[in-house]
């Protein structure tokens, strides 16, 4: 089974029927298999914080949401993280691309993943980091507990755990 | 007419109805005029308002109201597109339009002036889109309710605020009774 069905299967057994989506090179598969399932019900949105918006509302209706995005997403997000979800204790699974991490090709992105861990700590978010595929044997409990305390958590995902930029 | 002056007419429409408000003024009046659990007021997190009601619109089955400033929808221009490309017939997008940040001073905003946020969501591919009079707010209101599809109102307002204060109710108490009244 693709890594790419595995987080899907992990999303789906957890009850999670809303997905966000901000495009990333890393994520397509992911992308494409959120797309494909008839269970989960897949919005793309134009920038992070409209796409917690629609997670946040999700939820209060009913559906267990995720959000799918670049760690650059995190400098975007800051307000509507500490103003909307953690403010009015909301759980969101973030499902995170870590881009500038070892064997990044683009020099820019390693300015924001410098800050990537230091922003998630200082917003008390609680932070996994995927750094080889059997990580990704935590994601279901890592999805349960973000329902069970109602928080946003993070999961990275770097370039060694999806094998690469390929060609890039 | 101002804001505060639409929210007192239409409150009578929609106090039945979800209805998810935005931040700052427009909430501390809708929640001083006609407080319910039925309201979802938003503390912070400007431009939102029209995000957390079209997911809550998709999620479930209820009618939602999602009340809009000009100023926010200029903020979080997106969801605008959004909005058009999944549609849900359960919710109505109510953009009070009074050309200004109201909570912040007034300053004037560019829809006031030549850009037009009925033309912007239709040219997004929103499909009824009703740009009205502050004064015909409460039956355009009634008319999309009555319709069962999704709806954008543009309401044309004067700047200006009521003197309303602001909002103590804790926010998870906010979200948590807001929660039971969408399950009830």
């Amino acid at each position: 089974m693709s890594i790419h069905s595995k987080i899907v299967d992990d999303l789906v057994a957890n009850d999670i029927r809303f997905v966000t989506t901000v495009p990333c090179k890393q994520l397509a598969g992911v992308i494409d298999e959120v797309e494909a399932r008839p269970e989960i019900f897949h919005i793309p949105s134009n920038k992070e914080d409209e796409g917690m918006g629609l997670c946040a509302g999700a939820w209060m209706g009913g559906k267990r949401p995720a959000i799918i995005m670049q760690n650059t997403a995190i400098g975007v997000t800051i307000n509507t993280l500490a103003t909307l979800i953690q403010y009015y204790r909301m759980p969101l699974p973030m499902l995170i691309s870590y881009r500038g991490e070892l064997r990044e090709p683009v020099a820019c992105q390693v300015e924001m993943a410098v800050h990537t861990k230091a922003l998630l700590a200082q917003l008390n978010i609680p932070t996994y980091h995927f750094h080889k595929e059997s990580d990704a044997d935590e994601l279901d409990t890592i999805l349960k507990y973000t329902f069970m305390c109602n928080k946003p958590v993070a999961i990275l995902t770097d370039a060694s755990f999806w094998g690469g930029y390929g060609d890039q | 007419m101002i804001r505060s002056e639409i929210l007192k007419e239409i409150a009578p429409v929609i106090r039945d109805q979800l209805v998810v408000c935005n931040i700052g003024i427009p909430s501390q009046e809708l929640h001083a005029i006609d407080d319910q659990p039925t309201n979802f007021y938003m503390l912070g997190t400007m431009g939102l308002a029209s995000s957390i009601g079209l997911g809550l619109a998709l999620a479930q089955d209820k009618k939602v109201i999602a009340i809009d400033g000009d100023g926010s929808v200029l903020t979080n221009f997106g969801t605008l597109p959004t909005i058009a490309n999944n549609v849900a017939d359960n919710f109505i997008l109510l953009i009070v339009d009074n050309g200004s940040y109201g909570s912040t001073g007034d300053q004037p905003t560019y829809a006031g002036q030549k850009t037009s946020l009925a033309a912007v969501a239709s040219a997004c591919g929103c499909e009824n889109v009703v740009e009205c009079r502050a004064e015909d707010t409460k039956q355009a209101i009634e008319d999309a309710l009555a319709g069962n599809e999704m709806t954008i109102i543009v309401a044309k307002c004067e700047s200006g605020n009521a003197k309303m204060p602001v909002i103590t109710m804790d926010p998870v108490v906010i979200r948590d009774r807001f929660m039971k009244a969408v399950q009830a």
